[in-house]
């Protein structure tokens, strides 16, 4: 059996390991020798297994439940329904407006309608096929048309929810404008005008470790819940109404998480592992498998935008107005926010002056949509990318330089009003990018005069030998907001103590700081050697033992609970200089006169002098602080007219695409992605070309094949597996080039600036604009299939 | 019924297993070898890569009986079993960064250490096609082929 | 649920007449899918992996005996020269992994339209080898798919092998499919050449309820070849003619819409592949015959 608490990460660097350098992850070799324990790896004696029955339908209402016969199939422990919910109902991220269980009505495709526990998954399945559900289908809302028309169902009737007073319709989650100048005033000023409309396709996550965690029940009534997700407290703060449980009875541990990129941030299993576990009075496990996965987690918000720019014939931006429509889905998760980053962020990085953007996102009976990736601003940047090309060829003018031309820089001010005030070298990224060598021409031709199919498109499928292949190159660049936004209480918690052990001076972070695969762990530990002189640093398992460490999303980990476990080491280092004046101080003058620092396990003076060893002053006695910290405030943005504060720092990445598509058949292989993104500070420059390099990965998948097909007119989804959900195989993807600009930010700790989601906005837009290039095609939607480029 | 095989060379025996069971599931599940990954359950990512005499294969395609009396070789018989000294594969993909979630990895590693057992100096295109099987959501892959490069780098200099 | 594990072929067959409804198993990478979301849950699972003879293939007169259970990846490595086509398409079946367990006896039991083999069978020429306890029956290739996801085989029956005609000519296959590795066919041809019966034949994957062969395709080639003593001449195709082929390839197609790919896409692909594949067969074919000529 494997222990249910993942043992804490100790590393010992060789080197000084600190910031800045490209230290190995402390559970490398846990997960190279299989032994690091994801959430579905799990097992405790007497454990269940719990299973979900789904909704076949996406809008309908559940006449009766009958649960009788599974119940009475052995082996079956528990099965339960709406009606045996103890306490809370509904749940969610922002708006509580999620069914635990359906509740008389289910509102999208694979809705939760019962659990069933027992001792083998197959009895679970077997006794879940024989609850009997009589649905009546209602008619689907699917777009803006259907949610909005006249007679329309109302979905969440009796809206109590900040936004529902501001919103033109009750099937409208939010709606944020953002107006800025004075459009109609300048539009005749305007020498060319382009206008587009653009389609962004449902992206998954689709990371690897499937919704999966183990509730154990306790013998205070509680239970203890070992899981995998982005946000230990969100989870607790939504999980114990749904219980009925204080905070304190629901112990939450961080599993191994097998990746997640914002499909992690809404309740999965959570509550409804707990809630069979303290049903059955035993440990009950859910492990969702792929399909069920797909139903399982939120998506990217599918989004079609309609955009108008003008610009004067000298290539300046004059006016941008757009109209970004989001869809939800069933449920609000984090829609609210996914629309103040599309309207805040969709002019993307120039300088524009008059700006009218109206975003909404849409209740439907689609599946539910939420946090992914860069959400927001990967569906914004899609189109003003497009836009731009186009405008530049409507100027006649190279689109990078017309791009370099409207780049903001540090002082810009954006449609929202904020001035940005850090580096925002834009100008400077594409410049970089796009003075990259070009990969070489005709890869595929071998010296024997085969063709290589593994470097054409098609690839191995052996459907071009050359013939009908054209190269295209294309460029992009977006911004994205760091950190949680609006007015948002963005902080995180750290506890830090610092003991000697074993005649070594050891530091252990304990934060609640979800490690998703991102590396926060390594670079807690780096943070921990720069800030305590220490070698030896163990990350305490993540749990809620802890104060809240926020989401592990929206590229603010290394900012906020790095912040967090910077300024809780400085406190630790505080009182441990206290304690070594108190214990050294009357032995040298230094000790009262000169600025002391903590390096290499000692005391020294700021002139190199060692005054004591760590260990000798710690001795019997170990250095803890634990607290809070947080970045500046934001400001939420004005709901007529957009303007504030609205976010705390904006990051950037540029891409060039190099694409060669057979133009017969539509197909595409992508042969470099280049990539150039301002970091701020590279606190482990391996790690952030491994998330610049995968995050262009996944651009590169929603801009050729990524997408939940859902039919338009049942809203069900129509490839829930990874045979038909695609994502970019190793022969898929291409060389990443990865040029790493460090300008730091005077407000971030250490300069850093949030590295996650910026590579994943612009590798979309520059493959789609190769692909242009390569086909002169038009292409306003992605993902771009092969009936587009053979208009077929 | 009774499944029988040996696994990283050690005899064995799992007990009422249910007969529509994976290889994947009576791994990890009854024999608590949970290094082997239940990502798609469906042969399309590679994550529970294990070679079947001799062989690697998906076990979640494998049916538990299908097993019996065979050799079976999970991530965790990659490592030193003496020593525990990682692989030179596994230690080539903690030095390159080829780890970030780590869900693909056992599966990654299985594949690529049979590639170099293959093809002890394979070009990127054999790289590549060999781990085509392989879903990275994580890494983008280069750091992948670092890795695999870098370990073929590492047997060539031990040669 | 039941696990038979015969021992021999005997006991295989007799099983199967015992219990008709068992789903033989072998490389398990339709069925245990099945198996796994929860799709099917047959009483019985009759695993055919410990019978030797399935796994063994052997050169019969003119054509190859290809057990029925050869995984992909030995027919990529051992039978690339007598099988070219079906050497290709296997190359293009899944992963590496996959290749390691599935075979062309899975592929035809499945019967799925979009499975990679039969369009090579079909334009290779092949007999199916289905038994039972009642005997022996050899389908050709063409009568053994009914429907979607339905073959001709009797309840009862078992494939024992697949008999593929060698290779006399070249032989090409090529799949589309939206990612460059990993994937299943939207669609796919196969194209060989008979020199020895002057005549051609195609296969056409996942544009119709079954895998079909273009025959009016194939008789307006074979003539056109034929009349114009192009066997003999190896002169070029007319450039005309390539594009009537690959318009009857087309027109062979009854496909539909699904979230693979739309119905136009599959006829407008089916049709490039036919011309690209021909002009890669025609082009080895007139290489090896100038070489021939020249000898």
């Amino acid at each position: 059996m494997r222990d249910l608490t993942p043992t804490g990460l100790t590393q010992a660097s060789g080197i000084k390991g600190g910031i800045g350098e490209s230290t190995l992850r402390p559970d490398g070799t846990l997960k190279v020798t299989g032994e690091f324990a994801y959430a579905s790896d799990l097992w405790h004696e007497d454990m269940l297994w719990g299973v979900t029955l789904r909704s076949p339908h996406a809008h309908a209402r559940i006449r009766s439940l009958g649960v009788a016969e599974a119940l009475a199939t052995p082996g079956v422990h528990a099965v339960l329904t709406h009606a045996d919910l103890p306490a809370a109902t509904r749940y969610g991220l922002e708006i509580e407006d999620t069914p635990v269980l359906a509740d008389g009505v289910v509102r999208h495709h694979g809705e939760p309608v019962a659990l069933v526990a027992a001792d083998h998954p197959e009895t679970a399945r077997r006794a879940a096929a024989k609850i009997h559900v009589d649905y009546e289908t209602l008619p689907v809302i699917t777009d803006e048309a259907s949610a909005t028309a006249p007679g329309a169902p109302v979905l969440h009737p009796g809206r109590t929810d900040e936004h529902a007073p501001h919103v033109p319709h009750p099937n409208i989650v939010h709606r944020q404008p953002i107006v800025r100048g004075d459009v109609s005033a300048v539009k005749d000023r305007a020498d060319v005008i382009v206008t587009g409309e653009y389609e962004v396709g449902m992206q998954d996550q689709a990371f690897l470790g499937p919704e999966s965690g183990l509730a154990v029940p306790a013998e205070d009534g509680g239970v203890d819940l070992y899981i995998a997700t982005q946000w230990l407290h969100a989870d607790l703060r939504q999980i114990a109404p749904v219980l009925g449980l204080p905070e304190d009875k629901v112990r939450m541990t961080l599993s191994g998480v097998g990746g997640a990129f914002g499909g992690r941030e809404d309740l999965s299993m959570q509550a409804h592992a707990c809630l069979l576990a303290l049903r059955t009075g035993r440990p009950v496990k859910m492990v969702y498998n792929r399909f069920e996965s797909f139903f399982g987690h939120v998506h990217r918000h599918p989004a079609k935008l309609r955009y108008e720019h003008g610009a004067t014939r000298d290539g300046d931006l004059l006016y941008v107005t757009a109209r970004i429509v989001l869809d939800g889905g069933a449920y609000a998760s984090s829609s609210p926010a996914v629309v103040g980053n599309a309207a805040s962020l969709a002019v993307g990085p120039y300088v524009v002056d008059h700006v009218d953007v109206e975003a909404i996102a849409l209740y439907t009976n689609n599946p539910p949509c939420g946090a992914m990736r860069g959400f927001g601003a990967v569906q914004a940047c899609f189109a003003y990318e497009a836009q731009m090309d186009k405008l530049a060829a409507a100027l006649g003018m190279d689109p990078v330089e017309f791009r370099r031309r409207n780049a903001m820089a540090q002082g810009a001010v954006m449609p929202t009003g904020q001035v940005v005030d850090s580096p925002a070298p834009v100008a400077e990224l594409l410049r970089r990018v796009k003075a990259m060598p070009l990969p070489p021409a005709r890869q595929w031709e071998s010296a024997g005069g085969a063709a290589d199919v593994r470097a054409l498109p098609g690839g191995l499928s052996n459907t071009t030998h050359g013939e009908s292949v054209v190269r295209g190159v294309g460029y992009a660049v977006g911004i994205k907001n760091v950190g949680f936004s609006e007015g948002f209480d963005d902080y995180s918690t750290a506890r830090v103590r610092l003991e000697a052990v074993g005649g070594e001076a050891v530091a252990t972070v304990h934060t609640a700081m979800a490690e998703v695969g991102q590396g926060g762990v390594t670079v807690h530990a780096q943070i921990a050697r720069t800030e305590l002189g220490v070698a030896r640093v163990t990350i305490h398992p993540a749990d809620t033992r802890v104060g809240s460490a926020g989401s592990t999303s929206a590229s603010r980990q290394t900012y906020v609970t790095g912040g967090a476990v910077k300024h809780v080491c400085e406190l630790v280092r505080e009182k441990v200089l206290e304690l070594a004046r108190a214990r050294f101080g009357t032995y040298h003058p230094a000790w009262a006169t000169a600025e002391l620092l903590l390096e290499d396990g000692k005391v020294v003076t700021d002139g190199g002098e060692v005054l004591a060893t760590l260990v000798d002053v710690l001795e019997g006695e170990a250095v803890e602080a634990e607290d809070e910290w947080r970045h500046r405030p934001t400001r939420p943005f004005d709901r007529r007219t957009g303007q504030g504060f609205g976010h705390v720092q904006y990051s950037f990445a540029a891409h060039r695409a190099v694409v060669e598509v057979d133009t017969e058949l539509g197909l595409v292989k992508v042969v470099e992605l280049a990539c150039a993104q301002d970091v701020g500070k590279a606190l482990n420059p391996l790690s952030v070309t491994g998330q610049i390099q995968g995050g262009t990965t996944q651009g590169l998948g929603l801009a050729v094949m990524e997408e939940i097909v859902v039919d338009p007119v049942t809203a069900k989804v129509r490839n829930p597996s990874f045979t038909d959900y695609l994502i970019p195989t190793i022969l898929d993807t291409p060389a990443i080039p990865v040029d790493v600009l460090e300008l730091a930010d005077d407000h971030a700790p250490y300069g850093l600036r949030g590295v996650g989601e910026a590579p994943t906005l612009s590798s979309t837009p520059a493959v789609v604009a190769a692909i242009r290039q390569a086909t002169g095609l038009a292409l306003t939607r992605v993902p771009v299939r092969p009936e587009h480029l053979t208009g077929t | 019924m009774r499944v029988t095989f040996t696994v990283n060379g050690r005899t064995q025996r799992a007990d009422d297993v249910w007969e529509g069971e994976s290889l994947l599931y009576v791994l990890r599940e009854r024999l608590g070898l949970a290094g082997s990954k239940n990502a798609c359950e469906q042969g399309e990512c590679g994550s529970c890569t294990v070679r079947l005499d001799g062989v690697p294969v998906c076990a979640c395609l494998v049916a538990a009986g299908q097993a019996e009396g065979r050799e079976v070789e999970t991530v965790e018989g990659l490592a030193d079993r003496a020593t525990g000294e990682l692989s030179v594969v596994q230690q080539a993909f903690v030095d390159s960064g080829a780890v970030q979630c780590g869900f693909c990895t056992p599966g990654l590693l299985v594949a690529a250490d049979d590639l170099l057992r293959q093809r002890p100096d394979p070009s990127d295109a054999d790289i590549r096609e060999a781990l085509s099987g392989n879903l990275c959501r994580c890494t983008g892959y280069e750091k992948i082929l670092d890795a695999v490069r870098l370990a073929a780098a590492r047997t060539g200099e031990a040669d | 649920m039941d696990f038979l594990r015969p021992a021999a072929w005997e006991e295989a067959l007799a099983a199967k007449a015992a219990h008709p409804t068992a789903v033989p198993i072998a490389g398990g990478t339709d069925v245990m899918v099945e198996i796994n979301f929860d799709h099917r849950r047959p009483a019985h699972l009759l695993d055919l992996t410990r019978i030797g003879e399935l796994h063994e293939w052997d050169e019969d007169g003119p054509d190859i005996r290809l057990g029925a259970a050869v995984p992909y990846a030995r027919i990529l490595d051992e039978l690339r020269t007598p099988l070219p086509g079906l050497a290709l398409a296997a190359h293009t079946v899944g992963s590496p992994q996959i290749r390691n367990r599935g075979s062309v006896g899975g592929n035809l039991g499945a019967a799925s339209p979009a499975g990679d083999s039969h369009p090579p069978l079909l334009a290779a020429g092949a007999v199916v080898e289905a038994e039972s306890v009642r005997g022996t029956r050899l389908i050709p290739v063409e009568e053994f798919y009914t429907g979607v996801k339905r073959n001709a085989l009797a309840p009862d029956e078992l494939i024992r092998a697949v008999r593929v005609r060698k290779a006399t000519g070249p032989q090409q296959f090529s799949k589309v499919g939206t990612r460059n590795a990993m994937v299943i066919a939207v669609c796919a041809l196969g194209i060989a050449l008979h020199p020895d019966s002057r005549t051609v034949r195609t296969g056409i994957g996942s544009a119709a309820p079954t895998p079909v062969r273009a025959r009016a395709a194939e008789d307006f080639l074979a003539s056109v070849l034929d009349e114009e003593g192009l066997w003999e001449s190896g002169r070029p195709i007319a450039p005309s003619a390539v594009r009537q082929f690959a318009e009857l390839c087309s027109g062979a197609c009854n496909p539909i819409d699904d979230v693979r790919g739309s119905a136009r896409y599959r006829r407008h692909a089916v049709g490039v592949m036919a011309r690209r594949t021909l002009g890669w067969v025609w082009q080895t074919y007139t290489r090896g015959e100038g070489e021939a000529r020249c000898a």
